[in-house]
């Protein structure tokens, strides 16, 4: 019975967190840009997707879809006005940007999170679950939106394997990521695949905001805490490597769940930073890194 | 350095001490004939706490426009402290030397008002809580009277609330629903520590045998492994403690379809915004509160409730009640004071025999180790007990305040025959 409450729960948050952390290592992958402004972009999906139902009374399928337009919207506007100024800035030197764009991230994440908190209070928010009513898979009561969730997850995950393996301009994004000198000599417009590159992360933000409000609810305050989770994540499977990440994602989300099953929900996130830190001392590229 | 320059440096000091005091002087004599300022330290952007500044601000403008307090206005000086204990160190701070504020009404967060209150007594100002729960709060005056005297406690402490939730559970649960076992849920606080001993203390005598204590951090988010442990257990009633949490804990409580109703303190159910923030998951949520919609608790809350809303277009949070009152009953300390003297001030509040919106206010005196906290019990704060029922907060004990009867949706299994 728990063993299949561990392997059924661990699941569904484990493939929410490869959802949250695939995005965020992708952008870091492909343009260099550690975006500390990712939690806050997936709370105002989530925020969004709530405010359309429950403000305006929208349904829950109008209102999924608002939300995660307000996650590729607002990804453009970070990319636009947060991130693309300082990388163009001549008056910043080149190796220095990096750390621009880090602190102008982080500043715009908390811009972010105190708007929401002063336009729609910092309750915690639920987003209405597109499907309701419990399953039973092997005699453990199992939320159907739970089900959803996952299946949304590695629909996701699968075709943004998808689009970066089997498609012209996916290639292209890869090719980037490997080498962007190389790209341009192609002919290939290097910026119009970072605009590809931030339009697919905002859309794995914003699809990922909203099954989290479905599935666990957010907050403003939940931003600083999901940065931090994807970064743990993604740097525990190798920074800008995704296959890395998916395995990161499940080794966190079922540590977490084991440990809040067997010792103590107090003590949930203990073991998986304890994980950090030991992969860090032993193998500082991470799981799957490439440097 | 030289003679001369020495006697020029000495003579500055000398001057500059001689202005401040002056200047102090003619300060405090403008404090005695000036508005009476109330400082008002609040979590501006939470729902409980936004209530805080606009309540005061109410009751403010209802005693000046009947003359104010023996010809003096109230002021009220509003701080967003950001839900940061070093915020509001610095803005009461701020309050006490700059604003010079009278008095100040403060945070609805036990860690905000424990950072408060030294600085409560360093600075010798009257400070009044209106909403949080912490026995450690009282428990301090208790233990250093003189020095920490300026702190009253403005809201029922944890271990009251525990008495009171038994209280409502004796009628509700054990008479009602012949009720036998529960299990106490509640986040890891300050202020749910006096409240799970009282828990612990007061649920076996009115007959529910504790059968498991689950605490878990306030940063939980998954509570499917907490709501499986104490399916586990199998006890009748889930008793809660939750107040930084309550949106997800219910909403997972109903996507799961947890078959085990939950009964007891939870904050954040006392908002009215709980069933939008919840999607409806609130539906059959049992929660303790000083205020109900349209429950009567004494004739001064239903008119408060009226004017709360025609000025700010909601309805006040709990500690919304509690700051209106507070202002009032400030102010009159005040006025039979004859002084905004702190020290006469203090004299004055621990005579308080005043009827607010959530009851009869008086203070524990002096000796009691709660000194300075709310008196409860018939004739003074009873309390309520409400319950989420299709968008609504319906209130079911006591009996003579009842507006509607014990619901619940068909997930719930209430085994009355067990």
């Amino acid at each position: 019975m728990l063993f299949w409450q561990i392997l059924i729960d661990g699941f569904a948050i484990s493939s929410l967190y490869a959802l949250g952390a695939t995005g965020f290592t992708l952008i870091f992958g492909v343009s260099g840009v550690l975006n500390l402004s990712h939690g806050a972009l997936m709370v105002a999906a989530a925020v969004g997707a709530w405010a359309l139902n429950s403000e305006l009374g929208a349904g829950a399928y109008l209102g999924a879809a608002f939300g995660v337009l307000t996650g590729i919207v607002l990804t453009l506007v970070t990319y636009h006005v947060v991130v693309r100024p300082l990388q163009l800035s001549a008056r910043i030197r080149e190796e220095e940007k990096e750390i621009f764009i880090l602190t102008a991230t982080l500043l715009w994440g908390i811009m972010i999170q105190e708007l929401i908190a002063y336009f729609f209070t910092n309750n915690a928010k639920s987003v209405l679950p597109v499907v309701a009513g419990v399953v039973r898979i092997a005699n453990v009561r199992t939320p159907a939106n739970e089900i959803f969730t996952a299946i949304i997850c590695w629909v996701a995950i699968a075709l943004l394997w998808f689009i970066v393996n089997r498609t012209r301009a996916g290639k292209s994004v890869l090719a980037a990521s490997m080498n962007p000198r190389g790209v341009t000599l192609l002919g290939v417009e290097l910026s119009s695949v970072y605009i590809a590159v931030w339009v697919i992360y905002g859309v794995l933000v914003g699809v990922a905001g909203v099954l989290l409000g479905m599935f666990l609810g957010v907050s403003s305050y939940s931003a600083g805490p999901l940065t931090a989770s994807a970064f743990s994540i993604v740097v525990l499977g190798g920074l800008g490597s995704v296959p890395g990440s998916l395995i990161a994602a499940y080794a966190v989300g079922y540590l977490e769940t084991i440990t809040a099953y067997t010792i103590s929900p107090a003590y949930r996130t203990i073991p998986a930073l304890l994980l950090v830190i030991l992969v860090m001392y032993l193998r500082p590229r991470g799981l799957l890194g490439r440097r | 350095m030289k003679p001369w320059d020495k006697l020029v440096r000495g003579g500055v000091l000398c001057a500059g001490a001689a202005v401040l005091a002056l200047s102090a002087g003619t300060g405090a004599q403008a404090q005695d004939k000036g508005p009476i300022k109330i400082g008002v330290i609040a979590e501006a952007q939470s729902v409980a706490g936004s209530s805080i500044p606009q309540a005061a601000q109410l009751a403010a403008e209802e005693i000046n426009a009947k003359g104010g307090v023996d010809g003096r206005k109230v002021e009220i000086v509003s701080y967003d402290n950001h839900s940061s204990a070093a915020e509001s160190v610095r803005a009461f701070q701020r309050a006490v030397s700059q604003d010079h504020v009278n008095a100040v009404i403060a945070s609805y967060v036990s860690e905000v008002v424990l950072a408060l209150e030294p600085w409560a007594a360093r600075l010798k100002t009257v400070m009044v809580t209106p909403g949080a729960a912490s026995d450690v709060i009282t428990e301090n005056i208790a233990k250093n009277y003189d020095a920490m005297k300026y702190t009253f406690h403005g809201y029922l402490t944890s271990g009251a609330l525990s008495g009171l939730v038994c209280d409502a559970g004796k009628d509700i649960l054990v008479d009602g629903l012949k009720m036998k076992t529960a299990v106490i849920m509640s986040e890891d606080a300050a202020w749910t520590t006096p409240l799970d001993a009282g828990y612990e203390k007061c649920l076996p005598k009115i007959g529910l045998k504790v059968v498991d204590h689950i605490r878990f951090s306030p940063d939980t988010t998954d509570f499917t492994p907490i709501f499986n442990q104490i399916e586990a257990k199998k006890p009748d009633v889930i008793i809660t403690g939750i107040s930084h949490v309550g949106t997800q804990p219910t909403v997972q409580w109903k996507s799961q379809q947890v078959p085990i109703p939950m009964f007891g303190v939870a904050s954040q159910a006392t908002n009215s915004t709980f069933w939008k923030d919840t999607n409806g998951a609130a539906d059959g949520v049992l929660f303790q509160a000083v205020s109900g919609p349209g429950v009567a608790t004494t004739e001064k809350t239903l008119p408060f409730v009226k004017a709360f809303h025609d000025k700010f277009g909601n309805d006040p949070s709990y500690a919304g009640y509690t700051a209106y009152d507070e202002v009032y009953y400030l102010t009159d300390a005040i006025k039979r004071a004859g002084s905004t003297n702190s020290d006469k001030l203090v004299a004055a509040l621990e005579k308080t025999d005043y009827v607010g919106t959530i009851g009869r206010i008086q203070f524990k005196g002096k000796g009691d180790p709660h000194v300075h906290g709310l008196k409860t019990g018939k004739g003074l704060i009873t309390g309520l007990f409400l319950q989420w029922q299709d968008g609504k907060q319906v209130n079911l004990w006591p009996k003579d305040l009842a507006k509607g009867k014990l619901k619940f949706p068909s997930f719930i299994k209430v085994s009355s025959s067990q």
